[in-house]
């Protein structure tokens, strides 16, 4: 596979090798090499004789070995897939359809109401129609033969401060870029067992979806509800024989937290590689104590930038009072920790946290100026353009070298492993009718997001309206009405004047 | 039980818990829901409820929860 231009050139290659080993397997059904190989060309096929190429085509599935079949089959016809679930409210679903205007949607059955709802025009094809579609092998070796490797793959949405969730596009190279560096760190053979808990709408799924078809190895989709049951989850990694994991820290902490480590270890994990947020000493402690084998990597980045970027594997006994550092960047990347005046930060000096590298992404989709807020070009080469991300994360260098987290420039958030914009929160709120003012905060300790609102509207019918318009993760985990808002000298709202109120109703 | 069904109206207010029997395997709660639970539980009732019994018989109704924690008092 000498100069690979796309991701399906791993497909190609590993269907000769491991035809009839399994690839991806759900609760119902487990999806062979072959079996994703097929289907996606009958699927891409279908696509290119509609008439669809080079535009996104929306994937509105459950969590299922086909929806990633489906995903390489949108990229067969040239198109770029944008995964969608059916656990994102309708009101969501609707506000991203209306950024991209999709004219083809790949659904199971579970997302035909949703879209009838929310009267969408567009072409819909059930999965499993679709690909009875013969292969066309010379019309997808035609349509590959123009590929090149800037052309983008997917896009997923995240939360926009503004309301709108933004769409980042990614194109082939910087995921090829990503699972290569990726692959090597977490030391990824056909031998691999991936147990994945990341939803396919996100792009933490590359982890497992990418390095699976590129090395042969196998992909387990855990049940969501096993995530409500700590023992019974390290029972599956054990049944299951699962050997790598890359979760967000939160499912790590559900393990460790409630006790079920100390009933049973996950025996066969030799990788653990965690994100998304700092993973809190005590319970990374008990992690270790009860693996000792085992390796454990930290591994950040933001969405723009393709995955993740930077990483540090703890070698050293952990203690208490110590702070995982995000450590290094992965080759081919660099990290330029930039001061308020664009100067590179020096020794114990705070700057942004900036990335340069293949792996930026495209941008976000039809947001030319929020893309050109965020890629701005290299402060540091005022001779040609050259773009790097501006993550909105402060960071700093420790007495080894290693890049520290501290805080962020903004309200963003991180909470149940998924990025959150305060703003949005507040947004959907202020929308409400009766509502006056919403401001939203968030509890780092409790892992809480608190909501104040001034309005005539009552608790749980805010509640209500939140469940229905935000996803899940998204919604407050406590409302408090308030009768006015507190402003301060200059009239903006008083926030450290809200996070007292909570405190104190808090009783603490 | 009206201290546990505090616990739970906080965390949805939308669900009648005197009739629903599959907050679990219906889906109702998430990860996060199952942790400030016992959390809580932990600090209302002053019993910790161990990994072995965080199954859906004991979390898929209110009244299943409110045994679970009855029985774990009686065993302190």
């Amino acid at each position: 596979m000498d100069r690979q231009n796309n991701v399906l050139e791993y497909l190609d290659h590993i269907v000769t090798v491991y035809p009839d080993k399994n690839a991806y397997i759900d609760e119902k059904e487990a999806y062979t090499f072959s079996r994703v190989y097929e289907e996606a060309g009958r699927l891409g096929t279908r696509l290119l004789k509609d008439g669809f190429y080079k535009e996104p085509i929306v994937v509105f599935m459950r969590k299922q070995s086909c929806t990633i079949a489906a995903f390489f089959g949108i990229v067969s016809a040239g198109c770029y897939y944008v995964p969608l679930d059916e656990e994102l409210p309708e009101y969501r679903v609707e506000l991203i359809f209306q950024t991209l205007n999709p004219r083809a949607v790949v659904c199971d059955a579970s997302a035909a109401a949703v879209l009838e709802k929310i009267n969408y025009q567009g072409k819909i094809y059930q999965y499993d129609e679709a690909v009875l579609t013969e292969r066309d092998p010379v019309l997808l070796q035609n349509i590959r033969k123009k590929a090149i490797d800037t052309d983008a793959i997917y896009i997923v949405f995240t939360s926009g401060s503004t309301g709108i969730p933004k769409g980042v596009v990614a194109c082939h190279r910087s995921v090829i870029d990503y699972i290569e560096t990726l692959s090597d760190v977490l030391m990824v053979d056909e031998n691999t067992v991936f147990g994945n808990q990341a939803p396919l709408y996100v792009d933490a799924c590359l982890k497992e979806l990418y390095p699976t078809i590129k090395f042969g190895a196998t992909t387990y989709l855990i049940p969501k509800e096993l995530f409500m049951l700590p023992l019974k989850l390290v029972e599956f990694l054990n049944e299951k024989k699962i050997n790598t994991i890359c979760w967000v820290v939160p499912a790590l902490t559900f393990i460790s937290g409630l006790g079920a480590l100390e009933k049973e270890v996950p025996r066969y994990l030799r990788t653990v590689a965690f994100g998304s947020e700092v993973f809190p000493a005590k319970q990374f402690m008990i992690w270790q104590s009860k693996m000792p084998e085992t390796r454990f990597i930290n591994l950040y980045g933001p969405t723009e930038a393709t995955g993740m970027s930077c990483f540090y594997e703890i070698k050293e006994e952990w203690k208490p009072d110590g702070v995982i550092p995000i450590g290094r960047p992965f080759p081919n990347t660099e990290i330029m920790l930039l001061t308020e005046d664009n100067r590179l930060a020096g020794d114990g000096e705070q700057g942004e946290i900036c990335i340069r590298g293949t792996a930026l992404t495209l941008g976000y989709y039809k947001a030319f100026e929020k893309t050109n807020e965020a890629f701005v070009q290299n402060p540091l080469n005022p001779n040609y353009p050259e773009l790097i991300y501006r993550t909105g994360d402060i960071g700093t260098y420790n007495q080894e070298g290693e890049l520290m987290f501290l805080s962020r420039k903004d309200y963003q958030i991180k909470h149940m492993g998924h990025r959150i914009e305060l703003g949005e929160i507040e947004m959907v709120l202020n929308r409400m009718p009766g509502i006056l003012q919403a401001v939203s905060l968030f509890d780092q300790e409790k892992k809480k997001i608190i909501v104040f609102y001034a309005g005539e509207v009552s608790k749980a019918d805010a509640v209500l309206y939140c469940r229905e318009k935000l996803p899940r993760y998204m919604v407050p985990n406590r409302i408090e009405q308030i009768e006015q808002m507190p402003l301060t000298l200059n009239g903006k709202i008083d926030r450290l004047a809200l996070r007292e109120l909570y405190k104190n109703k808090k009783g603490v | 039980m009206n201290e546990l069904l505090e616990i739970l109206q906080d965390l949805h207010p939308e669900i009648d818990y005197d009739t629903h029997t599959q907050l679990v395997t219906g889906k109702v709660f998430d990860s996060f829901d199952i942790v400030t639970i016992i959390a809580e539980v932990n600090d209302t009732f002053d019993v910790t409820i161990p990994a072995e019994e965080i199954v859906e018989k004991n979390f898929d109704s209110a009244k299943a929860l409110y045994a679970l924690i009855t029985r774990l008092m009686d065993e302190d």
